[in-house]
C-alpha cells in the first residue's frame, strides 16, 4: 500500500488489543496441537511479511505446551503471485528460508490476515513446489471474508465481517513495535 | 496489508547499459538475484513469475553462454521464449533490421534480448517496438549484465577484508580492453560501486582515453596492476588482432601480459581470479590457474542464470 493511500484512511474500531491477540494464539497453538495429536512432525510456515512473527509466536506457545518446538520456517509468495502480469508497483522479492525438508511434514501455513484467499493460494503453490508434506493446513489471525477462491482456515484467530472499503490493520511487536489489530475506513 | 517494504515504481524498461543506473538499483537487483539463485538450488526450478509473458531473443552474433542463460533465465520464470539467430534468418537474404525486427514482432514478445555487431543497435531496436529491450552485447560498447554478473560473483565469492562489497576493491583487467564490450560495462559498474579499475596490456590494446575515467588507471606492467588488486581478470585475446597488427606475436604477448601465478601473490591474498569467457588456455592465462581454488572463472558462468532472471524479474514485472 503506498504511503498516500495510508493516510486516507481513517481509524474504524479496535479488533484485538495485545492480550486478545495473545489469547487467540493461545487458543490457535491448542487447536493445532489437538488436530495434529502433538507436535511431532509438525512445522510452521509463515508468509512474509507478518505471517513470520505469528509462527514463531505459535511456535513458542506450542513448545511451553508439548515441550517440543517445531520448526519454523518463512515463505516469500512474491513469484507465485497471479497478478504479476497486471500490477503497477513491483513487489520486492525476499528470501524464503524453510532449513527442514517439508515432504512428510505436517505444515501449518501461518498469515495475518485472510481476505481473497489468492495469498493462500500462492503460498500452496509456493509450498508444493518445495516437496510434498503430507497435510498442509492454515492458520491466520483474521479471517476478514470476502473470498474469491474456494479455500478455507483451519485455524483462525477472530473472524472479522468487513466491507471491501474497510481495511484490517494487524500490528506485531517485532515489526510495528505494539500489538494488536485495528479495523480502518477509506476516507471517502 | 502486509508489506514491510514498499513495493517499487518500476521505472525501468529497458537495459542498454548501466551509465544511469544508481548503486541502489543495482544492489537491489543483486537481492533480486540472490532469491532467484536460491529457486536454482530446488527440486523444482521453476516458478510462475513471468507466465504469460514472451522473451524474445535476438542473436545477430555468435553466443552460447549468453543465449543460453538468458533462455533458462525466461523458462525458469515460466516465460515463453522464442530464439532468433542472424544465421539462419532472412537477414542474410538482405532484409533490413527494421523489417526484421517488425516482422518479429509479431510473435508479440514484452521483451527483446538483442545481441547485435553494431554498438547502438539494441537502443535503435527500441524505437522501432514497444517491447523492454535488453543488451545482450552490441559491438564493442556494452554487455551489462556480464558485468552485472561478474560483480554480483565477486560480492558473493570474495572471503577477505570488508567482504560482500566492491566499495574499495581494486580490480584489475589484463588484455584486449579496446575491442572489449565486457571490459567497458565492467570499468562502468565497478567504479560506479565505489571500486578502482587498473587496466594493463600493450598500448595498441588499451586506448589512452580510459586514464580520464574516474577511478581507472592504466599501466604497462602486469605486476604493478596486480599489485593489492581484490580480482583479477583476463579478458579473451582474439587471435585475429595479431593479423590486425596490434600484436607483434602471441608469444610475446603472453611472456608480458599474461594473467599467471605469480603475479596472483602480489595481490591481496583472498584476490579472485575471473575471466568473462571463453578462455584460450596459456594464452590470455595460465591454464592451472582456471581450474585454480581461486578462480570463479565457472561460478561466472553459473551467476548468469541467476542474474538475467532478476533483470527480466526487473525490466517486466510492474508494468501496466
Amino acid at each position: 500500500m503506498s504511503a498516500a493511500q495510508e493516510t486516507r484512511l481513517v481509524h474504524k474500531a479496535s479488533l484485538m488489543d495485545q492480550l486478545g491477540v495473545e489469547r487467540a494464539l493461545t487458543r490457535m497453538a491448542h487447536e493445532i496441537i489437538e488436530r495434529n495429536r502433538g507436535a511431532e512432525q509438525l512445522a510452521l510456515v509463515g508468509i512474509h511479511t507478518r505471517g513470520v512473527p505469528i509462527a514463531e509466536h505459535l511456535a513458542l506457545l506450542i513448545e511451553r505446551f508439548e515441550g517440543t518446538r517445531p520448526p519454523l520456517g518463512k515463505l516469500d509468495i512474491t513469484l507465485y503471485r497471479d497478478d504479476l502480469t497486471e500490477i503497477a508497483l513491483q513487489p520486492i522479492v525476499k528470501r524464503t528460508e524453510i532449513d527442514f525438508d517439508v515432504t512428510g511434514r505436517r505444515i501449518v501455513l501461518v498469515d495475518d490476515v485472510f481476505y481473497t484467499g489468492r495469498t493462500a493460494r500462492a503460498a500452496l503453490d509456493a509450498l508444493i513446489d518445495l516437496g510434498r508434506p503430507d497435510v498442509i493446513q492454515y492458520a491466520v489471525l483474521i479471517d476478514r471474508g470476502h473470498r474469491e477462491l474456494p479455500l478455507r482456515a483451519d485455524y483462525v484467530g477472530k473472524n472479522v465481517p468487513t466491507s471491501r472499503s474497510e481495511v484490517v490493520k494487524v500490528r506485531l511487536e517485532s515489526i510495528d513495535g505494539d500489538e494488536g489489530v485495528d479495523l480502518l475506513e477509506l476516507a471517502a | 496489508m502486509s508489506a514491510a517494504a514498499p513495493p517499487a515504481r518500476a521505472t525501468r524498461k529497458h537495459l542498454f547499459d548501466l551509465a544511469d543506473w544508481t548503486p541502489a538499483e543495482v544492489h537491489a537487483l543483486f537481492a533480486t538475484a540472490e532469491v532467484m539463485a536460491q529457486v536454482l538450488t530446488r527440486t523444482i526450478k521453476k516458478v510462475p513469475a513471468l507466465q504469460g509473458y514472451t522473451v524474445g531473443l535476438l542473436f545477430f552474433e555468435d553466443s552460447t553462454r549468453t543465449r543460453l542463460s538468458f533462455d533458462r533465465a525466461a523458462r525458469a520464470q515460466s516465460a515463453d521464449v522464442v530464439t532468433f539467430s542472424a544465421g539462419g534468418s532472412s537477414l542474410s537474404k538482405g532484409e533490413s533490421l527494421r523489417d526484421t525486427i517488425q516482422t518479429i514482432d509479431a510473435m508479440q514478445a514484452d521483451l527483446y534480448v538483442v545481441r547485435h555487431p553494431a554498438a547502438g543497435a539494441p537502443r535503435q531496436l527500441s524505437n522501432w517496438t514497444d517491447a523492454s529491450i535488453v543488451n545482450g552485447g552490441d559491438g564493442r560498447r556494452a554487455h551489462p549484465t556480464q558485468a552485472l554478473l561478474d560483480a554480483w560473483t565477486f560480492i558473493r565469492n570474495y572471503r577477505g577484508a570488508d567482504a560482500g562489497r566492491i566499495e574499495g576493491k581494486k580490480l584489475a583487467i589484463f588484455g584486449d580492453v579496446a575491442h572489449s564490450r565486457v571490459a567497458r560495462s565492467n570499468i562502468e559498474l565497478w567504479t560506479k560501486l565505489g571500486g578502482s579499475v587498473t587496466l594493463c596490456g600493450p598500448n595498441t590494446l588499451v586506448p589512452r582515453e580510459f586514464a580520464e575515467l574516474d577511478g581507472v588507471t592504466l599501466t604497462g606492467d602486469a605486476r604493478a596492476a596486480a599489485e593489492g588488486a581484490h580480482a583479477l581478470m583476463a579478458l579473451r585475446l582474439q587471435k585475429e588482432r595479431m593479423a590486425a597488427g596490434l600484436l607483434p606475436s602471441l608469444a610475446e604477448y603472453a611472456a608480458r601480459f599474461q594473467l599467471r601465478s605469480g603475479l596472483l601473490e602480489l595481490a591481496d591474498p583472498d584476490a579472485l581470479v575471473m575471466h568473462p569467457g571463453p578462455v584460450n588456455r596459456d594464452l590470455e592465462i595460465e591454464g592451472a590457474l582456471v581450474d585454480s581454488e581461486r578462480s570463479v572463472i565457472l561460478k561466472q558462468v553459473e551467476a548468469g542464470v541467476p542474474v538475467r532472471m532478476a533483470v527480466l524479474y526487473t525490466l517486466l514485472v510492474g508494468k501496466r
